[in-house]
């Protein structure tokens, strides 16, 4: 068969790199050795669907999964899975983890002294609608420290894996809430250079999405590597 | 031609992936009973200090056992689609950084210019201190396909190569360790 198109290559500083010594954990878990380059095989372009729902229920909803209502500020988050060229990502599994209001994860590594919350485990998945959209009801995670230096503070985060269409496009993220004054502070946050790419992982308040008297609203789309215009692509572009 | 949108940065998973992102069942890849070879592949993760990753994973993603994908850019006629095998796993590590992976041998499949690939896995891998996936691929050592693989062919240190070779540690066990940083260090791939 012919050489199916390739996925774009990111452009320089549009993503973190692996060594990041503000962030201490890199140090010694980035390679040192250069990267082999590989062109794409099928082995890259092609990667997992989850059309047939063998991945599992949905849990969209993270307020109702307990016997009673979780604590904190209750929040709507929806977006679209988007590629370079702004075409939606349609059947493609989407997965959240977050802590609670507190700041506290529902992990037994997480020793933060917060508290649980018996009415919040802080999961989710769903797998995105044929427009490339998503989206979950949960409530607004909290800062928490944490030990990369001293007194320092993770910004409220969610976190956010999504596949796309192939196995390069895969994307485990996290997302911002905007104006947070711990972001500048924050080298996970930091580590990528480019400004625009940076910003892309702050999701945008968006009164629309807002419920009255329930729940506010945000905006967060998340956009995976697009793929080399195909030869009849190309041709149609004119060039 | 329009301007493009710049992907969203990767993060790290950090320390608590496993709230969101822990399926065990996952790790077994032949759970729907598929066709092929079973085989288990199980290794270590460990740092620049040597010591074991307590909070890593590793996804793969195979052929089936006739070397074709379960996606729909994989047009070759002549191998079947299993379907009992979607050829995606996920593994975590354990409290000493190891991890068990339970699939099939994945058939050989096309490279570029249809030059053969010797059978292999691919594989993204991801922890806390990892701001976004290494990618890097598990190969086998019994395979004589090897010698002619465009990508192992490609890497002229024997012991770099040596690196994405799973070594046959039993009948139908393969060993394959994640050598973050130092002499063994794994070969990871600019995809």
């Amino acid at each position: 068969m012919a050489d199916p198109p390739a996925y774009n290559r990111h452009r320089d500083g549009t993503q973190p790199p692996y060594l990041y010594p503000d962030y201490a954990s890199t140090v010694k878990r980035s390679p040192t050795r250069p990267l082999i380059r590989f062109e794409h095989t099928l082995s890259e372009i092609t990667g997992p669907s989850f059309k047939t729902g063998w991945a599992g229920p949905e849990a969209t909803d993270l307020t109702k999964q307990h016997k009673g209502e979780p604590l904190g500020e209750r929040m709507i988050v929806t977006g679209r899975i988007l590629d370079e060229d702004g075409r939606p990502v349609p059947h493609t599994l989407v997965e959240l983890w977050q802590c609670n209001a507190a700041g506290r994860y529902h992990h037994p590594v997480d020793q933060h002294d917060a508290p649980l919350d018996p009415n919040f485990t802080g999961a989710g998945q769903t797998v995105t609608d044929a427009d490339g959209r998503y989206r979950f009801v949960t409530i607004k995670p909290g800062a928490y420290p944490w030990r990369n230096s001293p007194n320092a503070w993770r910004p409220a985060h969610l976190h956010f894996g999504v596949y796309g269409g192939g196995f390069v496009t895969r994307l485990i993220t996290q997302m911002y809430f905007p104006g947070d004054p711990l972001l500048q502070y924050d080298p996970i946050y930091q580590s990528t250079a480019d400004e625009q790419a940076r910003t892309r992982l702050i999701a945008a308040y968006d009164p629309d999405l807002s419920e009255p008297e329930w729940a506010l609203g945000y905006s967060f789309d998340m956009v995976l590597r697009g793929r080399e215009a195909t030869p009849f692509e190309a041709k149609a572009h004119g060039h | 031609m329009a301007t493009k949108l710049i992907p969203t940065p990767g993060q790290t998973v950090g320390p608590f992936f496993a709230l969101g992102l822990d399926r065990p069942e996952w790790a077994d890849l032949t759970r729907g009973n598929p066709a092929g070879e079973r085989i288990i592949i199980e290794g270590r993760v460990l740092d620049g200090d040597g010591a074991p990753v307590p909070d890593a994973m590793i996804e793969l993603w195979q052929a089936n056992a006739a070397g074709r994908y379960d996606h729909a850019d994989d047009t070759q006629a002549d191998k079947p689609v299993d379907p009992n095998f979607h050829g995606f796993g996920r593994a975590a590590t354990d409290a000493q950084g190891r991890f068990k992976i339970t699939t099939i041998k994945p058939g050989p499949v096309p490279g570029r210019g249809n030059a053969l690939q010797a059978p292999h896995i691919s594989v993204a891998f991801f922890a806390r201190g990892l701001l976004k996936q290494l990618f890097t691929r598990i190969y086998f050592a019994d395979e004589p396909a090897n010698a002619s693989d465009p990508l192992l062919a490609g890497i002229d240190d024997d012991a770099v190569r040596g690196t994405l070779v799973a070594r046959k540690d039993g009948p139908g066990i393969y060993r394959f360790d994640f050598i973050l940083q130092g002499e063994n260090e794994t070969a990871f791939l600019d995809l």
